[in-house]
Formats: structure tokens, sequence, C-alpha cells
């Protein structure tokens, strides 16, 4: 039975993960690689970076880390952050990033996603959407882009509609109401874009605790839940988490031990 | 000796992955494009993700079709992996009726239940119809990851080695003789991945000793 994904999400700025994270036994938490590692050791499903380094002249950086912890790490991950042309994605895809996110370079050209989905398929174009309620209505969302400071008037469900039918493969939907807040993510929306689009929607923003993911998996209809904080801060783990899921009656993969 | 495996490139979007992990689990990897090498080698991948049409197209652009069957004809151990294996069918349903290369008697179909979300994405479970030097040491229902929207049917269940269920019961991995393929990624699926990457090239390696070719004669 296909399970639903646990997936860890990585702030990277200038190749070092930032966000300070504090996890088990980690000469380095700042090590991607290493703590790339140590989230598939524990049974992480997927993996998400988000670039967020400013400056253009430091984007090498990412290119690196992208390839050694495709050369370490024998599980899917998802590179986004700054990513603007074919030409971004095709060298994310060469160095070993099985998936590439976009969300405002998506917004700004929306033939970016047909032109990524044409040339690499679908299953490796993610298009990420941040949105917010719009205030009096509630069941209307409104995309917000460059990091959730810059509203577009454009309405979530019709735009996850939009990139679905231009070809996004998977969507990475983010409360940006509910995001840093941990308690919980924004349901109502999950469940209309979810059942808006025929592709598989991962929920982001506002994880507190595993009963949050429950929620987000079960009345969200979200295929995969993403966080940040609670894993990194150690809230919880990945295999509690799981558990938790398993509980709910929700199909998860066990953690299994990882011998490489 | 390490096992020299060729990795067939045609522009698949996972080849680098493919090597990593065959790299991992023992093998000299040799990327090449080129028939002769091909024609040679004691085992082939074939690696692929996207489109059939793309994968086909891509394959006769480069005329490697024609050294792809010379060389599964020859009896050495091959490997397709996702695109790789769909490859290996008769026909494909995506993009209007796509000519494959016609290994396993069968086509490729979309999976059309309409609850279903599709692509099929994320971690599956395998079940073993049989035992396989590939399936050595990989417990039965051991999850792997998928990404694919058509999935074949095969018109001799005897190539089946394992199954998946996805609103449908479908071949998640076939072989016959020194044909092997998976419609999963194992280079994508951790530790069960990586085991049967060493059993394929442990594999290679055993017919490599029984039969040396003459590139190969040690």
């Amino acid at each position: 039975m296909l399970t639903r994904r646990i997936i860890p999400c990585f702030d990277v700025d200038k190749g070092r993960v930032v966000k300070g994270v504090s996890f088990v036994e980690l000469r380095d938490a700042g090590d991607p690689v290493e703590l790339a590692r140590a989230y598939d050791r524990e049974g992480a499903d997927e993996l998400v970076f988000l670039d967020i380094t400013a400056s253009s002249d430091d984007r090498e950086t990412v290119y690196d880390m992208v390839a050694a912890t495709a050369d370490q790490v024998f599980i899917p991950f998802t590179v986004g952050g700054g990513i603007r042309s074919t030409a971004d994605m095709k060298r994310m895809l060469e160095l070993g990033a099985d998936k590439v996110s976009i969300n405002t370079a998506a917004v700004d050209r929306p033939d970016l996603v047909n032109e990524g989905a044409y040339r690499f398929g679908s299953q490796c174009i993610v298009v990420a959407i941040d949105a917010r309620a719009v205030q009096g209505a509630d069941d209307r969302w409104e995309v917000y882009v460059h990091g959730g400071r810059t509203p577009t008037g454009m309405d979530a469900v019709e735009w996850a509609r939009e990139v679905v039918e231009r070809g996004a493969g998977e969507l990475l939907v983010t409360s940006m109401d509910a995001d840093g807040h941990q308690a919980g993510y924004d349901i109502p929306m999950l469940r209309a874009i979810s059942d808006a689009v025929s592709v598989p929607v991962i929920a982001s923003g506002g994880a507190g605790n595993a009963e949050h993911m429950v929620e987000a998996l079960d009345a969200g209809g979200a295929d995969a839940v993403l966080a940040a904080s609670i894993f990194h801060f150690g809230t919880c783990s990945i295999g509690e988490v799981k558990q938790q899921l398993a509980d709910a009656g929700l199909p998860v993969r066990p953690v299994t031990e990882s011998s490489y | 000796m390490t096992l020299p495996v060729v990795v067939i490139d045609y522009g698949a979007g996972n080849l680098r992955s493919v090597e990593r992990a065959l790299a991992h689990s023992g093998a000299d990897v040799r990327i090449t494009s080129d028939a002769a090498s091909i024609e040679q080698a004691p085992a082939v991948v074939l690696p692929g993700v996207g489109a059939a049409a793309d994968t086909m197209e891509n394959l006769r652009e480069r005329s490697l079709v024609e050294p792809i069957r010379d060389y599964i004809a020859s009896g050495r151990p091959f490997l397709g992996v996702c695109m790789g294996l769909q490859a290996l069918l008769e026909w494909s349903e995506e993009g209007g009726r796509q000519e494959c290369l016609g290994i396993v008697p069968g086509h490729v179909a979309h999976f059309r239940a309409s609850h279903l979300k599709v692509p099929h994405m994320g971690w599956n479970t395998v079940t073993w119809l049989r035992d396989h030097p590939l399936t050595v040491g990989i417990p039965q229902d051991s999850y792997f990851y998928f990404v694919h929207s058509f999935h074949p049917v095969l018109d001799d269940p005897a190539w089946a080695l394992g199954e998946t269920t996805y609103g449908v019961t479908f071949p998640s991995v076939v072989a016959r003789e020194n044909v092997v393929a998976t419609q999963f990624h194992p280079e994508k699926s951790g530790t069960h991945g990586l085991q049967l990457y060493r059993n394929f090239v442990a594999w290679a390696a055993e017919e490599a000793r029984a039969v040396p070719t003459a590139d190969h004669a040690s």
C-alpha cells in the first residue's frame, strides 16, 4: 500500500543549514549532508532543501551541497529556492536532485511549469504555493510570493488547478498564516486544494506535533507532510510521528535499519 | 575484481543517481552511449524517468535500439529501471500508441481509477512472487520508491517477479532468463534499493564467471 510521506525540510544559506538545528549526536548540525543522512536513518521518506542564499555570487554553494547529498543519501530529495529557468532545473537535476520546487518564478512566468514538465517530466516539477486566508472569507486563500511577503491577488485553489494543468507533478502547499506557529496546518485550505487537483499534495506550515500531521493527512487530504522545527528541535522524532500515524490508521513506511 | 557495469546514457534524468547507487554497490560503472561498449559489456543497466515517447525517441536518435536488443539476445545480465522497464514492453499507451522494444510480451497502461492521485508517487510495497538472485536479503513486502503514471500489463504472467498494488495490482519487477527490471527506483529506495543493486552486481559477476566474454575473460 502506498504510504503517506514524512518530509523534513531544511533552510540552507550558502550551503549551510540555518535555523539552529539541535539534532541527535551530530558533529556538525549545519552540514546538510550529515543532517540528510541522520534523517534518512531516522526514517524520513524524502527531504526538501530550501535554498535561501540571497546573493547570486554564493549560488555555487548550493550546487556543491546537492552533489554531496546525492553521493551519500539514497532517498529522494527536492531542491527549491532561486530556480528561475529550465537551465537552473537541469543543473539541479543533473547534480542529483530528484525534483525541483518553484514558487515565485512560476507566478512570474507560468510557462516555466510547462517547459520544465516537458523537458524533465512532471514527476520532478514541484510547484510551491504560499497562501494566506482572505479576510472575511472562510473558503478563499490568496497566493503570496517572495517568501510570503508579496500578495498576488491570485486565488490559491485556482492557481493550484492551473499549475497542475501546466504539468506540475506535485504541490507543496504552505499556509503563511499557520507557518511558524506550531498550532497545526491550515486544514480547510489543504482540503480545498487536495480536492481540486489530481496530483499529490505536500502539507506545510504549522506542524507542532504528530497529531497535527494526522489531521493534515486525514481531514486535510494531504499525501505528505513537511515540517522543519519540530524535527530539528527534537520535539518529536520521525519514528514517533510514524508510530502515531500508524496508530491513527494511516499507512506509513516502517523505519528500517539503514546499512549504508 | 570489480565487475564493469555499463549504464546506457541516452539523456535519462536519473542517470547519475543510478551511477552513484551502482558504484556504492561495488560496481565499476561505465556510462556510455556507444554501441560497441554495450555489445562487449558483461552487465548493462538501462535507467529512465519521464515519458515513453521521449525515451524511445532518444534511444532511436542515438541508434541504441538494435544494440540493446542484440545485447539482451546475447544472454548477459540486463537491468531496466522505471522507464527502463516500460521500454522493454511491446508498446505503451503513453502519448497515443508508442512502440517500444518488444522484449517483454505486453504493454504499458495508464492508471485509470479516477480516485487515484497520479503519478503514483512515494513508497509502496513489493511482494515477491518467487525466488530470484535479485531478491536475496530483501524481505517480502519491503518498501521501494515509485514515481510513475503508467504501469506494465503482462501478456505472460511468468515474467512477473514482484507485484505492487495502487488501485490495481501490477507487476513492479519483471525477470526472465538474463533480463530483470523494476518499475520503482532502487537508487532512491534506501537500504533495500542498494541491496537490489548489490544483488544485480553479484548475479552479473556470477554469470560473467560462468560465461566469460571476450572483454571480460580473466
